[in-house]
Formats: C-alpha cells, sequence, structure tokens
C-alpha cells in the first residue's frame, strides 16, 4: 500500500502538528517549494490496489484526512461556505447565552467551536500581523475567529511583552479596539489602503483584510477614540 | 448560394439565437459571415483572455448584450489567488468607447470596481440589465451609481458576490421616474437596508416579478412588499424571524395568498421554521425552490413545506433533509428536473446527512431529472448503476462524496464500475463532476461512452497518465477540463497538443506536471496561454537548482487569440 511505502521512507508523521501547521502551510524545511505549497494531495492517502512510487516529497500523516482538512475542499462556493460557517458560529453562540453566560470576552469553549468550524474554511485564513517596533511579524488566521473581540484577544497574547509593559492586563480584553492602549489596531484592504479596524461588521472585515499591522497612536493621530465614536453613531443613527 | 436579398436572411438569422448556432452560421460562408456579423446582438464569451474588447467590437459592431466570464471554476474554491485576474473595467472602457449600444452585461467570477460600474452607469443610455454572479470587488457605492444614472434599468441582479456593504443609502439612489425594474436581487449584500426607500421603489414599480431581498429586510417589511408586489414571480425571503406581532403575520398570510404568480421562492437567510406555514396556499403553484441557504428549516417544518409543493422542478436543499427527506421528495415532486442537497455541517457528518439510498429514492421517484449535484457522506456502485437505470437522462451529474477517496462503503471497491455506469446510460451527459475512490478504469469508461461530455471535474482520481489520456482522446466535446490532486504528468499533458485548441481551458493544480514539461506545451502550442499559478513563492521557481523537475502547483491553461494577458500578478508567470 502506497502509504506504508511512504511511511518507510522515513519521514516522521506528526499528525497533531500537520493539524495545526495545515493552515500556516508546511514548514518541513527548505526543500522543494512544493512542500511548502502544498499541504495535503491524493498521494498522501491510502488507496486499495493502486501502485505508486514511494516519493522523497513531503507528506503529511498516514491516514486519509477528514474531507475539511484539505483545501479548498469540500467545493463549496466560499459565499455559501461563509453562510454556513457563520451558522454555524451563531448557533453555538445562541447555545451560550441561553445557557445564562454572557461574558463580554467569548469564553474558551466557542472559541474551540468557532475554531473548529472556522479552521475547516481554508485557503486565504492566514494574515500577517505586524507590530511597530516589533522585527519579526507574526501570522494569525482570520478564521479561527469569531469577532473582534477574540481577535484582539490573540493579538494581545501574540504580542504580550512587546511592548515593555509588564504586568499582565487580563481584566482589559478591549485595549486594543477601544483607543485607551498606546496601540491602534489597523488592517490593510483588498484596494490597499490602511484602515482602522472594527468599523465594519465582522464578516465584512474577515472578507477584505490582507494584512494586519498594529500602529502607535502616535502615528494614527487624528482618529477619535473608538468609545466616543461608536457613541456618536448611535446617537446619529439614521433610520 | 445566396438566392435572397441579405435583409431577407438578416431576418431569418433573427430566429436564430442560441450562440452555438450562431457561431456555426458565420462559417458557412463569407457572406453568411458578413451578414451574422453585423446581425449579432448578443455575445457569449467564456474566457474573457481569450479575446480582447477591440476585436470583439470589430466583429460585431452592434452589440447589445455580453456575457463576459472571468476566473476559472476552481477560483469558487479559494484554489485561485483573489489578484490573479478578471478584470472587468478595460472591457467596459472599450466599449464606451465605441459607443456601442450597450443593452445588458452578465458577469461571472470577474473583478468589478465601483470605477467599473459608474463607468458603466454613465456610458450607455439604453443600459437595461446588469447581472454579476460571484463577482467581487466592488461596493454599493458602485450600486449607487447604477441605480441613479441608468434610468431604463430592468434588471439588477446580483447572486452570490462578495460586495462591501457601506450600510449606504444605494437604494434611495433610484430616481423617483425609475417604474422599470423587472429583477431586484440583492440577497448577497451582508448590511442594512433603507427599507423605506426599498418599499417606495417596489411600490413603484409595478414590472417588477423577481425580487430577493437580504438578511436585514425582516418579515414586518416583507409583509408590506409583497402587498405592494402581488405581481411578484420569484421572491427571495430575507430574514424570517418569528415576529411577537403577530399582527404582522397576519398581514404576511394575507398578502401571501395574493400572490398567485409566485413561482419561485428562495432566501430563508434566518428563519423561524414554524412560520413556514404562511406559505403553504401558494406552494402547489411553485416550480422552484432554494432553501440550501435556510440552515434553519429542518425536520418537519421541511417535510410539510415540501408536501404541498407538487409542481416542483427544481429543489436546491441542504443534507439535513435527509434520506427520509428525500423519499419525501421523491414521491411528492414527480416534475422535478434539477436537484441540488449541500452540506448543512462541515464538523463532520451527522445522523441527518444523506446516502446513497436518497439519491436512488429520487432516481426512482423522478423520471424526468436530468440535473443534480449531491454532496453526501458514502456512495456505492451498487447505487449508482440503478440511479444510472432509472434516469438515463442524465445531462448533468455532479456527485462529492465529502471524504476523499472514499470507496464504496459496502465493497470497498473504488467506484469506476458506479461512474461507468452512469456515463454509460447517459448519452445526453455534458458535465460530469468524480468523487470518491477512483482508478484509470473509470477514466477509460468516461473516454469510452461520456460523447457529449462538455465538462468534467476530477479530484482525488487516478493512478497514471493514462487516466488523463483516455479521456482526452476519448471526449470528443470536452470544453472545461479541470483536475486537482491526481497523478497525471506531462506524458499525458504534452500527448496531444492540438487538443487544447478544441478546449476552451484545462486547469491541474497538485498534479505531477512539471515546470519543463509546461515550457514544452507553451513552445509546441503559441496560441495557448500557459498559466503557472504560484502564489507561495512569486515565481523564485527558476531560481532552484532542479529548475525542470519542479512539479507546478497549479497550472492554468486557455486558448486564446490575442496572446499573453498584460494584466496577469507577479505570482502568475505565463510560459
Amino acid at each position: 500500500m502506497r502509504g506504508v511505502s511512504e511511511l518507510e521512507v522515513g519521514k516522521s508523521n506528526l499528525p497533531a502538528e500537520s493539524e495545526l501547521e495545515l493552515g500556516l502551510g508546511l514548514s518541513l524545511g527548505g526543500g522543494a517549494w512544493k512542500e511548502r505549497g502544498r499541504i495535503l494531495t491524493a498521494k498522501d492517502f491510502p488507496s486499495v490496489g493502486s501502485k505508486r512510487s514511494a516519493e522523497s516529497s513531503s507528506h503529511q500523516g498516514a491516514s486519509p484526512p477528514r474531507s475539511s482538512q484539505v483545501v479548498g475542499w469540500p467545493p463549496i462556493g466560499l459565499h455559501r461556505m461563509n453562510s454556513l460557517v457563520n451558522n454555524q458560529a451563531m448557533k453555538a453562540a445562541r447555545a451560550e447565552e441561553g445557557d445564562g453566560e454572557k461574558k463580554v470576552v467569548k469564553n474558551d469553549e466557542l472559541k474551540d467551536v468557532s475554531m473548529k468550524v472556522n479552521a475547516k474554511v481554508q485557503g486565504l485564513g492566514f494574515v500577517k500581523v505586524n507590530m511597530d517596533g516589533v522585527g519579526i511579524g507574526r501570522k494569525v488566521d482570520m478564521r479561527a475567529h469569531s469577532s473582534y473581540e477574540n481577535l484582539a484577544q490573540t493579538l494581545e497574547e501574540m504580542f504580550f511583552g512587546m511592548t515593555g509593559t509588564t504586568c499582565r492586563e487580563k481584566v482589559k480584553p478591549l485595549r486594543l479596539l477601544d483607543g485607551s492602549s498606546d496601540f491602534v489596531l489597523t488592517y490593510e484592504d483588498k484596494e490597499g489602503d490602511w484602515m482602522l479596524v472594527g468599523d465594519v461588521p465582522w464578516r465584512m472585515f474577515i472578507n477584505s483584510v490582507k494584512r494586519l499591522r498594529i500602529m502607535g497612536t502616535s502615528e494614527a493621530s487624528g482618529l477619535a477614540p473608538r468609545r466616543q465614536e461608536q457613541k456618536d453613531r448611535q446617537r446619529n443613527n439614521p433610520v | 448560394m445566396n438566392y435572397f436579398p441579405d435583409e431577407v436572411i438578416e431576418h431569418v438569422f433573427d430566429f436564430v439565437t442560441s450562440h452555438k448556432d450562431r457561431n456555426a452560421i458565420s462559417l458557412v460562408c463569407k457572406s453568411w459571415y458578413k451578414i451574422e456579423r453585423y446581425s449579432r446582438q448578443k455575445v457569449f464569451i467564456g474566457n474573457c483572455y481569450a479575446i480582447n474588447p477591440e476585436r470583439l467590437l470589430r466583429r460585431f459592431p452592434c452589440l447589445k448584450s455580453l456575457t463576459l466570464k472571468g476566473k476559472p471554476h476552481f477560483a469558487d474554491f479559494n484554489l485561485v489567488p483573489h489578484e490573479w485576474g478578471g478584470f472587468v473595467l478595460p472591457w467596459i472602457e472599450a466599449l464606451a468607447r465605441s459607443r456601442v449600444g450597450l443593452e445588458e452585461l452578465r458577469l461571472k467570477r470577474m473583478v468589478v470596481t465601483d470605477e467599473s460600474l459608474e463607468l458603466l452607469s454613465r456610458s450607455f443610455v439604453n443600459f437595461k440589465s446588469l447581472v454579476l454572479v460571484s463577482c467581487e470587488g466592488f461596493t454599493t457605492d458602485g450600486l449607487a451609481s447604477i441605480a441613479a444614472n441608468c434610468r431604463h434599468l430592468r434588471d439588477l441582479d446580483l447572486q452570490e458576490n462578495e460586495i462591501d456593504d457601506h450600510r449606504g443609502q444605494w437604494l434611495s439612489c433610484f430616481p423617483d421616474t425609475c417604474t422599470t425594474l423587472v429583477t431586484l436581487n440583492f440577497a448577497c449584500l451582508e448590511g442594512e437596508t433603507n427599507l423605506v426607500a426599498l418599499e417606495r421603489l417596489v411600490a413603484r414599480s409595478p414590472n417588477l416579478k423577481s425580487l430577493k431581498l437580504n438578511r436585514a429586510v425582516p418579515l414586518d417589511a416583507l409583509a408590506r412588499l409583497m402587498v405592494c408586489a402581488p405581481q411578484i414571480v420569484d421572491l427571495g425571503v430575507g430574514s424570517y424571524e418569528n415576529d411577537p406581532d403577530s399582527e404582522s403575520y397576519m398581514k404576511l398570510k394575507a398578502a401571501i395568498k395574493k400572490c398567485t404568480s409566485l413561482r419561485s421562492l428562495s432566501g430563508f437567510l434566518e428563519a423561524a421554521p414554524h412560520c413556514l406555514s404562511a406559505f403553504h396556499p401558494i406552494c402547489h403553484n411553485l416550480t422552484s425552490l432554494n432553501l440550501s441557504y435556510a440552515a434553519e428549516i429542518h425536520g418537519s417544518h421541511l417535510i410539510k413545506l415540501i408536501q404541498h409543493c407538487k409542481k416542483l422542478q427544481r429543489l436546491w436543499i441542504l443534507d439535513s433533509i435527509g434520506d427520509k427527506g428525500l423519499e419525501v421528495v421523491a414521491s411528492t415532486c414527480k416534475d422535478l428536473q434539477e436537484l441540488r442537497v449541500f452540506p448543512s455541517d462541515l464538523l463532520g457528518g451527522g445522523n441527518t446527512a444523506v446516502t446513497e439510498e436518497g439519491l436512488v429514492a429520487i432516481s426512482a421517484g423522478c423520471p424526468k431529472l436530468h440535473s443534480i449535484l449531491y454532496f453526501c457522506q458514502q456512495m456505492t456502485n451498487a447505487a449508482l448503476v440503478t440511479v444510472a437505470k432509472n434516469c438515463p437522462n442524465f445531462i448533468r451529474f455532479r456527485l462529492c462524496i465529502l471524504e476523499p477517496n472514499k470507496p464504496d462503503h459496502v465493497t470497498s471497491q473504488p467506484l469506476d464500475e458506479g461512474f461507468g455506469a452512469i456515463v454509460k446510460a447517459c448519452k445526453s451527459l455534458r458535465r460530469l463532476s468524480l468523487s470518491g475512490l477512483l482508478t484509470d478504469q473509470v477514466f477509460l469508461y468516461i473516454g469510452m461512452y461520456a460523447n457529449q461530455l462538455e465538462m468534467l471535474s476530477i479530484a482525488f482520481a487516478g493512478d497514471t497518465d493514462k487516466g488523463m489520456l483516455y479521456v482526452l482522446n476519448g471526449c470528443k466535446k470536452m470544453k472545461k477540463l479541470e483536475i486537482r490532486d491526481s497523478p497525471f504528468g506531462d506524458t499525458a499533458l504534452l500527448a496531444d497538443v492540438s487538443k487544447y485548441e478544441t478546449m476552451r481551458s484545462l486547469w491541474m493544480s497538485s498534479c505531477e506536471v512539471t515546470l519543463s514539461g509546461c515550457k514544452r506545451l507553451a513552445q509546441k502550442a503559441p496560441w495557448l496561454n500557459v498559466e503557472i499559478i504560484n502564489e507561495n513563492d512569486n515565481n523564485r521557481m527558476e531560481e532552484n537548482g532542479h529548475e525542470g523537475r519542479q512539479k507546478v502547483d497549479k497550472l492554468y491553461l486557455y486558448r486564446t487569440v490575442v496572446g499573453t494577458r498584460m494584466d496577469a500578478p507577479p505570482f502568475v508567470w505565463i510560459l
């Protein structure tokens, strides 16, 4: 069986790691560009009665992956997929609220559910995040988040300690979004413009965001603090 | 040869409307070519890079209606990077410059900007119909220009586009003098809608036949809209949440009863299923029902609704309907021609998913079935053989078993025989999508029997180059071949280069073709655009030592009369 012969070639299989790595792309070190670009192919799936020569190229796991782990599979249009994913996230959210556990920051369980659901939507989910003053950027999976609060929390966890603050401010999860910190979260949209994160509905945001930047507020001068903006908008909301 | 004056021949040609027929006419002789040219009003261009607008206009100066398709089909599944191409602006600019009397524009998988929409709206006085399917790149500001400037707008049909909703007032940009609307579909918009402007617009559009609302239109607004438009034929319900205000619901029920022309129902983007009974009175007239976005409608409410729809010809549904539900469809909808069953749960199959039993039931109960798209958890050869026997009239057969490479779940055999039975029995089959465990054998069958096949989608299938060769050699009418994650390589790719002249395009991703193979192909066939799409490395392919033997991640080739396109982004390498 092909799967077995590939195992014998000697590449180690780390299914758990591969699950996490899927969105980031394979980083099996150097080698042909193909290894980095391809995630899973037919060669990785054991099949009955077929002879395929063992390849030195990479593969992930000998067990057949579920359909949801493959890029662009199942073949469902993006629009429909988004609707499906959002429905499932909303169902989970409603289930949470139904239990009377309404929290400002969505709790871990919901995050897990939406991560599971959103992680299935492969493709252009990962965007670069750069922070002013920090040389090395990170990448975050937009599809694994269900709201701005969610995303802000992840980013704060990623870049914690980079600003030189020593105390962990767990109690203020909205630091990046409410204009009270030294930093402002911005993003580059499909048209190449840099915009402040938070103005548009979440779904629309994840469809147009190309990259993120945590900008120092000194650079983002002229922007009203978010809380004030929201209050103004509510007051002036047209019918 | 021509015993009649040109005007008479032209008059005869007017009755020939299909693109294929008109193309055939133009090939008969020089004189017919000329007459056909000047009388052609509708042109269909399946690949916007196969030709350019200047040449199009030179040949068809009297163009009134244009259909353009941009990105390849697999772009729908995120396999084509956003910036790949398919820009409509150069087309609109050229059409505007030429002063052609454009009235209809239909675009699929193209990049449309607000700028192009604005230009479109200002350049063509008689512009009537805009249909955008799976497009992206524009916002509601672009829609505002269309609304404001197209004085005779008849159709504004937005299907599954990615539109930045600026929550603006685009609906109120329709002037009060605009009374010509026949189609208004904005279901794919995510933002709020100005309900007052919408109601006024619908009220002053007596010809409105098709209205599809987005999720921001609540039930009480729906009731008011239906009162204004009892002549409606095609309705897309937005939000259908249970309104505690029962007066709205009563109004809705009364309004629905008056919509005796209603034939097509869709939407229910957010729905309270127990309100569905409001629609029961008109269900017996429905020929088309699309509940594929209505995740909350399932179980007994769904079944009850369907049991009222005896005249249904087209049904799009989620797999939460289950095999039992499909049996109800099979026994109720004897006129069914097209069925699509979409997956409802990506977290891993639940009990309510559909299996081969549902498919067999449908095939047994619906003799007129000719098009099917079926997502399911499992399949067997025996089921497919039965389906083929029951329904030899399939034109489109698309089966997607959710787990790649899954064999017959009873015998553990590949599904070659099942699909083989389908292609053998269905002599008119034009479109086929394969899935499950498949060897070269299935392609042998396809090459042998699928004589009318025009489009074939292959994923995770086959063993050797022979598979692809069977298809290329056998399917004489093949137009679009798209392959992913299958072990076909240079041998198959290069075997018969002239074949690609008869096809619109070939897509191969995560296969075995190499860079040198593609280069050789490009050399042999200068009339092809051979594109290598390599998003990750920005064409650092050449810098690596083993350049020629590198496997190409994504290959897209298509015939063209205008050579290499100039608008390709850096990660697309045109050989």
